[in-house]
């Protein structure tokens, strides 16, 4: 026999001078970390992800958690995560199964960017005490206006009036450029989607539903939400098209671009079984592609036929993941129809994805939006379509960015669930979350409070709303608008000349 | 605009109009007259998404000529008669109702098909049947009377897929030639009338005996067809006794295990 486990990844440690053998942390751990042995509190490192559950409930703080300091021998080559895939590999034949976003250490192009800031000319506005526009549409914008102008009557006077002729398409109205992404309930626990439902109602955005189906819980909240059609076609009904406030087509996902979905049959249980419309129990299955989609014609005819079930009173998003030729892509869904694109980059989060997809696929999210609003520039449809960016949006700032590298607004998913508890463990496809975000078991879902849960979401959103208002504010400019696309608000530190080219920005100093 | 008759069946010609203002003239009507029962389309010639949405049961919209993609998309009720061929996905994503299609069906026939019913008297393309679901009383059947391309019933994952393999007159067309049948199935069966070989399956895929009790399952849905169609007494119980091939998943659960979980 070869002995092929891989070391504990962390070593749990209860100090014995404060337990007091209150057992919460057997209870807490939903991976079998701790059981009670007589007066003794008995540790399984191994089965341990770090989620810090047990260390955050333990009334006295007993619980320390450590990386495990277990020796390898050192090769720059073969690094310790080389080898133990290998290992787990070579036991199983099995590709490996990863969650949330690509951890290999690709540069964060966000960290590479600072902003601008008015000193003496062009003075800067104090958003506290002046107003600051924040809100954005998304959706189709026409190419010119026209009017008709009559003449009407009034108090005996004759006055010429200019009236719209022009048909205006149905927009989303975001009061904040912040929305949530799309994740699926299936994926998540029905307590997150209700809190994050409620949140962005609260802040006057939207999130969306995943590929899942939209639950009844969820619909007061309807519109507020936007609902996705994705390859699997799972919980989608005429009742379902309507409900919501705009309708995405997922093509593809920076976690995993190229590949289709797989809910396992564990996880599909009675309720999420009539959400996505399957008997229970049986895998959900989301085809790599569309197969009613295998040209930029049939994406447009899928929109459009979307456009038509909802008599045209819905606005229809494409999303992709961002790959190397997403600039020429994006061109093809704006000539669609489509009201916006969502450009999900590589660091994007996912519930499961293949590891080998996780961390080699895609290109980052930063380097997509500039090349996506230059070709929509060229080709003179930028102002025609919105661009929805995400994947591996941490904070304000990484917003701010986007913005003024040319999005119209984003979207966060990893962010969100860290405000409701989630401490990016990243074994999200084991159905085990003891937060009770990512997980269907009804013990574990009990413990996310939806009201604190929501609270803390919609906290999130209206402190980077702040801090965004803040930094326009500083510089000195007093809507959204003004900053989107306005690339000469960036510089770069420490990037290459063709970095900085990718991006359109100049290095700090020039 | 065009007069209802007191039959509530009205006729709408097709012809040089654009899809938009086609189907925007067929929810006029609806919309107009709650109570029609017959929309008759004349001169269609690739106009899609017609029926596409619709939520009405008993309206039947009769279409002479060939309808483009997507026809009967999302809808959930109307029964759609097409005197022609149909460009690809009829019945796509379909929630309710029923397609009878006298020419033959494009590619991706009853893609994502969640219920109803689609009876094609000719053929049908690639990827016919894919993805189509069953939940609880929702159960999507799709009978072709000629016979289909590959990959019939990829990723299926309830309903029922029949294949009839007759010629227009009735008689047998010979063995079925298609390949990759049932590739990825997690749900549901397919039966096909005649000997159909282990290689020409998919991965997933497994021929299962054809007993009795799905002969019963599937003689409905044949009385059914040829009805729709106008078939012969004897051609139908020909088609009832004949021998068929009944293919199903292996598993529930094909791809279970592919996966390694990256836990240390």
């Amino acid at each position: 026999m070869i002995p092929s486990t891989v070391p504990p990844k962390y070593r749990v440690e209860v100090n014995p001078d404060r337990c007091m053998l209150c057992e919460r942390c057997v209870k807490e751990c939903s991976w079998g970390v701790y059981r009670r042995e007589g007066n003794k509190i008995i540790t399984y490192s191994n089965r341990c992800g770090a989620c810090q559950r047990c260390v955050s409930m333990c009334p006295r703080d007993a619980i320390t958690i450590h990386e495990n300091p277990i020796c390898w021998r050192e090769h720059p080559l073969w690094t310790k995560e080389a080898r133990e895939d290998i290992i787990n590999q070579s036991r199983t034949g099995c590709i490996l199964l990863s969650g949330m976003g690509n951890a290999k250490e690709y540069p964060i192009y966000y960290d590479k960017i600072v902003l601008d800031a008015c000193q003496v000319t062009n003075p800067s506005i104090d958003p506290l005490r002046e107003p600051m526009e924040l809100r954005t549409y998304i959706g189709k914008k026409p190419k010119k206006l026209e009017f008709d102008f009559v003449e009407e009557e009034i108090d005996g006077k004759r006055i010429k009036k200019a009236k719209l002729k022009t048909k205006i398409a149905p927009n989303l109205k975001l009061e904040t450029p912040i929305m949530i992404a799309h994740m699926s309930y299936g994926a998540l626990s029905l307590n997150a989607h209700k809190a994050m439902a409620k949140a962005v109602k609260e802040c006057g955005t939207f999130m969306g539903t995943g590929e899942g189906g939209l639950h009844k819980a969820l619909y007061p909240y309807a519109d507020h939400i936007i609902t996705q059609i994705a390859s699997g076609r799972f919980g989608v009904n005429e009742d379902y098209l309507s409900k919501g406030a705009a309708i995405e087509i997922k093509i593809g996902q920076g976690a995993k671009p190229g590949i289709g979905g797989h809910l396992p049959g564990e996880k599909v249980s009675a309720e999420v079984s009539m959400t996505r419309m399957i008997p229970e129990g049986s895998d959900a299955i989301s085809p790599a592609p569309h197969h009613d989609i295998y040209s930029i014609e049939d994406l447009a005819q899928l929109v459009r036929s979307l456009k038509e079930a909802t008599r045209w009173k819905v606005p229809i998003f494409v999303k992709i993941a961002a790959v190397h030729n997403v600039a020429a892509i994006a061109n093809g869904i704006a000539t669609s129809d489509a009201d916006a694109v969502v450009i999900d980059g590589f660091k994007g989060g996912t519930g499961a994805a293949p590891k080998v997809f996780r961390d080699n696929v895609g290109i980052p999210i930063e380097m997509a939006i500039a090349a996506v609003d230059k070709r929509l520039r060229d080709e003179g449809v930028r102002n025609e379509i919105s661009i929805i960016a995400s994947g591996g949006i941490r904070n304000s700032a990484d917003v701010f960015k986007s913005i003024a590298l040319g999005a119209d607004a984003v979207y966060i998913g990893t962010a969100a669930m860290i405000a409701m508890g989630c401490r990016v463990c990243g074994r999200c496809y084991t159905g085990q979350c003891a937060w009770g975000i990512a997980t269907q078991k009804p013990e574990l879902v009990n413990r996310l409070d939806v009201e604190e849960a929501s609270k803390r979401v919609a906290n999130l959103i209206k402190a980077w709303t702040l801090e965004i208002k803040e930094l326009l504010g500083a510089a000195g400019i007093n809507s959204i608008e003004s900053l989107r696309g306005n690339r000469d608000r960036l510089r770069g530190v420490g990037l290459n000349e063709v970095e900085l080219k990718a991006l359109g920005i100049k290095h700090a100093g020039l | 605009m065009e007069k209802v008759k007191e039959n509530m069946e009205v006729i709408l010609d097709a012809k040089d109009l654009e899809y938009r203002e086609l189907n925007e003239k067929i929810h006029k009507i609806l919309n107009e007259n709650p109570n029609v029962k017959k929309i008759i389309l004349k001169n269609v010639l690739g106009q899609r998404f017609i029926g596409n949405g619709i939520q009405k049961k008993g309206l039947i919209i009769e279409i002479y000529g060939v309808p483009g993609g997507d026809l009967g998309m999302f809808m959930n009720g109307p029964t759609i008669i097409v005197h022609g061929n149909t460009d690809h996905a009829p019945g796509n994503t379909m929630d309710d109702g029923k397609i009878i299609i006298h020419g033959s069906g494009g590619d991706v026939t009853g893609h994502s098909m969640r219920g109803g019913k689609i009876f094609v008297r000719g053929n049908v393309g690639y990827r016919s049947g894919i993805h189509m679901k069953e939940y609880k009383d929702k159960f999507p059947v799709l009978v072709v009377g000629r016979t289909a391309k590959d990959f019939l019933g990829e990723y299926m994952a309830g309903g029922i897929i029949v294949v009839l393999n007759i010629d227009n007159k009735g008689n047998d067309l010979g063995k079925i030639k298609g390949k990759m049948i049932g590739t990825g199935i997690h749900g549901g069966s397919i039966y096909i009338r005649g000997k159909i070989d282990e290689s020409q399956l998919g991965v997933a895929a497994d021929i299962k005996e054809f007993t009795e009790e799905d002969r019963k399952r599937i003689t409905p849905y044949i009385e059914e067809f040829c009805k729709e169609f106008g078939l012969s007494d004897e051609l139908k119980n020909k088609l009832i006794n004949s021998e068929y091939t009944k293919i199903a998943p292996i598993s529930k659960r094909p791809f279970g295990k592919l996966y390694t979980p990256d836990l240390r």
